[in-house]
């Protein structure tokens, strides 16, 4: 049992082992397979204890693989159940036993609750552990499966009832003395009124049409000034707007962060909270990146947040893992949003701080243990960081949906600190029926900048790339500025890692829009990683061409013909032709770019995936993408360059050949990616305005309005609503 | 372009030889210093009036339609100062060597003349005659009018070359400029032509002529440019969008060949592990056989580096095929495209096959096939019937004459439980042991082992020799 032993030790922010304090129940780790995992599943529990003989886990995908993980570590079998298209993927391959429940749509599986009990019926499953979405927080699954004497692994449904209910969730939440957003509830009558209340309730505040919506009929009042003028305009807007022009009033949160408390209760009244998570880089209110600790709290507040935190769980006899929502202001002041009465997706970086495996303790707590952590057993050691890696391109609204098989995968898990939670591996397929999360890439350090370092690390050696396109060209639209656009947002994720008011902490949840108020256009490289960009694509050339010299003879004597070390040749990057010669004497290049000399180790081949070489001796990470008729695609600092290098006698005559033909997109409206068509709203002849909607295609359960590029006539409509469409199909042409 | 650099330099001997000869044989004759120098001289104006083709004027002209001259082409087309010209002397215009012939549209509009025949005809002879590739760059108006019948017998002996090289050295021919007329036979004889798009046109005879007969408004474009021959006729094998991404993409396609028929397949050095899991082609087939899926992947996933040189990638789209490498071993790769008409084998996908295959066979470059199609396609996609080496299958295979819903309708036409009866053929043949159980595949393999068992294979047969019987040449009607 060296797992045992080895988890009778824990790691100190020094890196150092020690032996832990002797105690009544060990501290264990079940089987931890390496170091690494030591620093988050550093548990406590009772060796002896009775335990689940088998789980059915009622969901898919990477947190169906993080409950199977446990449950394998505690000896425990597991049960997946399974749509048609999941019938390969990972999750299913972890499992002792699989059964599939039904086709693609979650509604005919992973919610057919007949279908489920069928299988825990036949498998003989003594409790569901229910993930994050689909059935995680339906109190009706939690009810039908009490009746079969199926344990839930979550909290009573009479929690998930109260806390699921916005109105019931704030009564209880005032009850239990639980910080509300101030605000009058009842009707404002006129402009007295309105000062009267803002006053009460502190300044701020947000002065809204009972009917509002849209940022119409919406004002915010910093004084009594703006309190009095508008809730006059307001009530003028909502009036013409709505035809309603009742006015509430309510404290206004300016720049808020999202901030949240993990907490863990057991059936006996026992509750902890495992410290916060600050997720504030948000985008269409969905979290892109969490950390925890949050740079904000400090210490009386954290514990004033885990207190309240902690009474509502009480409140509700709370049992299992859950989460407080909190938004939190410039001053600290918190505010409790909702509960969510289940794991949560971001929970992997509370177990990084804390040591914690929460779903061991949700499991052993579903049995009837009880915790054994006290609230002062609880640490911070270190930092966290999750990046949430979704195929979804970055350039669009910050990341729309994007689908398809992934050609090459390779996660960065060699990396120090780095833990991939994902349901997927090479060749998985990303479908338009579920969440387009790929993986949640969780990086841990002594520090907060150790953690930022690992992560910027660990999402350069991140390997994603998708089939080239039927259409080539289309796939891969080109961007602005030599950047090409990919089908994840590993660019926007690099891009803020590194980003000033990010590493700084200086965020909060309208940090995308005011970092990137146009949108996210890949990164901006300096002008040293623009000579190392260029410098690489330079040595890459030389390599190739040494390459397409080394042949074998017919007895397999590898002969290199060509004995020349110096290479002339001409780089464009952004459109900037540049000389450069490129010099290769013992294992490393030298690059001359304007008389700057920028040496690169030849370490790497032009076959390796991930190339981690020291670029006037530092290291640098990039990703040899593509290599075409002269021209480099390169990922580095997270996003794909094209630099085009050719020999300079052929660079010479460039001045010769005709301007390159662009394609003209905009007199064509392509399906973004596949889905299904809900409603189209031109027809042939019709003339439109640009970014007029064309139709709505409905994928990853969004719904896409479809916009013209430009103004013009329709020419030909090919889709009707009800088509399944493809990416790159042409939906709608226009003359 | 390191192999094209081995023999050119044999060339260069034999040049140095010759010009030493030359030499003895002037001293002999002329014993005044000053005649040598004037004769020197006269060398030195002649070539570099031959060096400037059709001069500066319209050298520029050339220029500005976004093309290059003859020798610019043909210095970027080789490596760094490997290119040696012969016949720069021969009056009246001045193709070149280095194992290419090249037709410059500075002179006479690229026009043949007889003399220019002559020329390309001892590049050509050359060529053969020490088994090196020819690489025609070509922007030529046809026959040289003026000289009638000289021209076209000009043509003829190129033609005659053309066919007497074919299957012996690689003949590559890129089309730079308009073609018309007897210049455009001899690049449709040769292995591949290709294109640049908007500067080259490929027909007879111009929109003119088909005006006059068939009354008929056509452009050059719509005639034989570019797009027509790449999507519509399937003359041309691929096109470029300028004249330097087209030398560049020749040198490309040039390291998959061998010098000629007596050589090997090159082999090249590989850094890509041969024994590299490809995970991704385990779930490349879609479970459900109705969808389509990107064969593409699959062939990516496969081949050294994921690089494939595609070959007619326009053309019959329902069949792929092209140049790949397997552990630094050039291959050619022939594949069923079921994203396109279900990867059927209809007249064009079949032609461009056969034609394909027929080039690889020739220039001992093996083949791997992947096939993902019913019926016939199981004998002619390189089956063990048809003298296929190795067969794999993969799990998802299935081997039969068509589809059970197809099947099923005609063996039980008149069967009430159609549906049941498709379930047994599924069983019975909705996989791969029929062909298994039979020695005709010779393994069943996990997709993910698919890359390191070719290049296992390919290693074992190198050595492959096989013996046909005697004949002139088949009539395969192709």
């Amino acid at each position: 049992m060296s797992g045992i032993l080895k988890g009778s030790f824990f790691l100190l922010k020094s890196g150092l082992r020690r032996p832990v304090q002797k105690v009544q129940w060990s501290v264990m780790c079940r089987f931890a397979s390496s170091k690494s995992e030591d620093r988050y599943w550093n548990d406590k529990y009772n060796p002896s204890e009775s335990q689940y003989d088998k789980i059915l886990v009622a969901n898919r995908g990477e947190i169906a693989c993080r409950v199977m993980q446990t449950c394998r570590r505690m000896g425990i079998k597991t049960v997946a159940v399974h749509s048609e298209v999941d019938s390969s993927a990972k999750f299913v391959r972890m499992a002792d036993e699989a059964h599939c429940i039904g086709p693609a749509p979650s509604n005919q599986s992973y919610l057919n609750m007949d279908a489920i009990l069928d299988v825990i019926k036949k498998t003989g499953a003594q409790a569901v552990h229910p993930g994050y979405g689909f059935l995680s927080e339906n109190m009706e699954f939690a009810h039908r499966l009490a009746d079969v004497g199926v344990m839930f692994i979550g909290p009573s449904s009479d929690s998930i009832k109260s806390m699921g209910d916005k109105i019931e969730s704030k009564r209880i939440a005032a009850a239990a003395k639980v910080n509300l957003i101030p605000g009058f509830d009842g009707e404002v009558e006129n402009e007295d009124d309105a000062v009267k209340i803002a006053n009460q309730i502190g300044y701020p505040v947000m002065i809204k049409a009972s009917a509002g919506g849209g940022g119409k009929g919406m004002r915010i009042a910093w004084n009594d000034e703006e309190a009095r003028n508008g809730f006059r305009l307001s009530k003028n807007e909502a009036k013409s707007s709505f035809g309603d022009d009742r006015m509430l009033i309510e404290k206004y949160i300016d720049d808020p962060r999202h901030i949240e408390m993990q907490v863990l209760c057991d059936q006996h009244g026992n509750a902890v909270y495992l410290n916060e998570r600050e997720c504030s880089i948000q985008r269409r209110n969905q979290k892109v990146i969490e950390e925890a600790p949050s740079t904000f709290l400090d210490k009386d507040t954290r514990r004033a947040m885990g207190e309240q935190a902690v009474q509502l769980a009480k409140a509700v006899q709370y049992s299992s893992a859950g989460t407080v929502e909190f938004l939190v202001d410039s001053k600290k002041n918190f505010y409790f949003l909702e509960m969510n009465t289940r794991l949560q997706v971001e929970h992997p970086i509370t177990e990084c701080i804390t040591g914690i495996d929460i779903v061991h303790q949700m499991i052993r707590v579903a049995k009837g243990h009880k915790l054994l952590y006290k609230q002062e057993d609880i640490p911070i050691k270190g930092w966290a960081l999750e990046c949430r890696v979704y195929a979804e391109d970055p350039y669009r609204s910050f990341g729309l949906p994007s689908v398809g098989r992934l050609f090459k995968y390779k996660e960065p898990n060699h990396l120090p600190g780095v833990r991939c939670d994902s349901g997927i591996t090479e060749g998985s397929e990303i479908s338009i029926y579920y969440d387009a999360l790929i993986c949640k890439l969780v990086t841990y350090g002594t520090d907060r900048q150790q953690s930022l370092d690992r992560m910027a690390k660990a999402l350069d050696s991140y390997v994603i790339k998708v089939p080239t396109a039927l259409h080539e060209g289309m796939h891969l639209c080109k961007h602005s500025s030599g950047k090409l656009r990919v089908t994840h947002n590993i660019p926007m994720l690099r891009d803020i890692v590194v980003e000033d008011k990010f590493v700084k902490g200086d965020i909060s949840t309208k940090y995308l829009p005011q970092v990137y108020p146009d949108g996210f256009k890949g990164t901006t490289l300096t002008e040293e990683e623009e000579y190392y960009l260029v410098a690489m694509a330079a040595v890459i050339h030389a390599k190739e061409d040494i390459r397409n010299h080394l042949f074998y003879t017919k007895d397999m004597h590898l002969v290199e013909f060509d004995k020349c070390r110096v290479w002339d040749v001409e780089a464009i990057f952004k459109s900037e032709p540049v000389d450069i010669t490129v010099k290769r004497e013992g294992e490393k290049y030298t690059v001359s770019i304007h008389g700057r000399e920028i040496t690169v180790d030849d370490n790497f081949s032009l076959s390796t995936p991930v190339i981690s070489t020291q670029v006037d001796d530092k290291e640098q990470i990039f990703q040899l993408f593509d290599r075409k008729l002269g021209v480099v695609k390169l990922q580095y600092k997270g996003t794909v360059f094209e630099v085009k290098v050719l020999e300079k006698r052929l660079a010479d005559y460039l001045k010769y050949m005709p301007p390159k033909k662009v394609v003209d997109l905009s007199s064509v409206v392509i399906a973004p990616m596949p889905g299904v068509v809900k409603s189209v709203a031109v027809k042939p002849g019709q003339p439109i305005v640009q970014g007029q909607e064309v139709c709505v295609l409905e994928a990853m359960k969004m719904q896409n309005s479809m916009g013209a590029g430009k103004s013009g006539i329709v020419k030909k409509v090919n889709v009707k609503t009800g088509d399944t469409v493809n990416e790159d199909d042409v939906l709608v042409e226009m003359e | 372009m390191a192999k094209m650099m081995a023999s050119t330099s044999f060339m260069l001997k034999n040049i140095v030889r010759a010009n030493t000869g030359l030499a003895g044989l002037v001293s002999r004759r002329w014993q005044t210093a000053q005649h040598t120098l004037a004769v020197r001289k006269k060398i030195e104006e002649t070539r570099v009036r031959a060096r400037q083709a059709g001069g500066p004027k319209r050298i520029e002209t050339q220029h500005k339609k976004g093309k290059l001259t003859a020798r610019e082409r043909i210095s970027l087309l080789c490596d760094e100062n490997s290119f040696i010209e012969y016949d720069a002397f021969v009056e009246h215009d001045c193709p070149d060597f280095g194992m290419e012939n090249n037709k410059d549209f500075t002179v006479f509009g690229g026009s043949l003349s007889m003399a220019h025949a002559k020329k390309i005809c001892k590049v050509m002879d050359q060529a053969m005659l020490v088994g090196a590739p020819v690489i025609g760059l070509n922007d030529s108006g046809g026959a040289r009018i003026q000289e009638g019948v000289a021209s076209l017998a000009g043509y003829a002996d190129i033609f005659q070359r053309n066919v007497m090289s074919s299957g012996v050295i690689p003949q590559i021919s890129l089309i730079m400029g308009p073609c018309a007329g007897g210049a455009v036979y001899s690049p449709a004889l040769t292995d591949f032509t290709f294109m640049v798009q908007d500067t080259s046109y490929l027909f007879i005879t111009g929109p003119d002529v088909v005006k006059s007969v068939t009354n008929e408004d056509v452009t050059q474009e719509e005639l034989g440019g570019a797009k027509t021959h790449t999507t519509l006729s399937g003359v041309a094998a691929g096109s470029f969008e300028d004249d330097i991404e087209a030398l560049i993409g020749i040198r490309t396609l040039y390291n998959y060949l061998p010098l000629s028929n007596s050589d090997p397949a090159p082999i090249m050095k590989c850094y890509d592990p041969w024994d590299r899991d490809a995970p991704g082609l385990d779930t490349v087939v879609p479970l459900d056989s109705s969808t389509a899926y990107n064969m593409l992947d699959v062939i990516r996933g496969v081949v050294d580096d994921g690089e494939f040189f595609e070959i007619q990638s326009k053309y019959a789209m329902n069949i792929i095929v092209g140049f790949g490498r397997m552990n630094g071993r050039a291959v050619g790769i022939v594949g069923n495209q079921p994203k396109i008409a279900a990867g059927c084998l209809d007249i064009n996908a079949s032609v461009k096959g056969a034609r394909f295959v027929r080039f690889c066979d020739a220039f001992n470059i093996p083949i791997l096939t992947f096939e993902d199609a019913y019926g016939g396609a199981y004998d002619v996609m390189s089956s063990k019937h048809l003298r296929g080496d190795i067969n794999y299958a993969w799990p998802t295979a299935e081997v039969a004459v068509m589809g059970a819903k197809g099947a099923v309708k005609i063996i039980f036409r008149d069967s009430k439980d159609q549906k049941e009866k498709e379930e047994e053929y599924v069983d019975l043949f909705a996989n791969p042991f029929p062909a298994a159980v039979r020695g005709y595949v010779d393994d069943i393999i996990e997709p993910h082992t698919t890359r390191r068992r070719i290049c296992q294979d390919l290693e074992v047969l190198a050595s492959k020799k096989l013996n046909n019987p005697w004949k002139k040449h088949g009539n395969i009607p192709l």
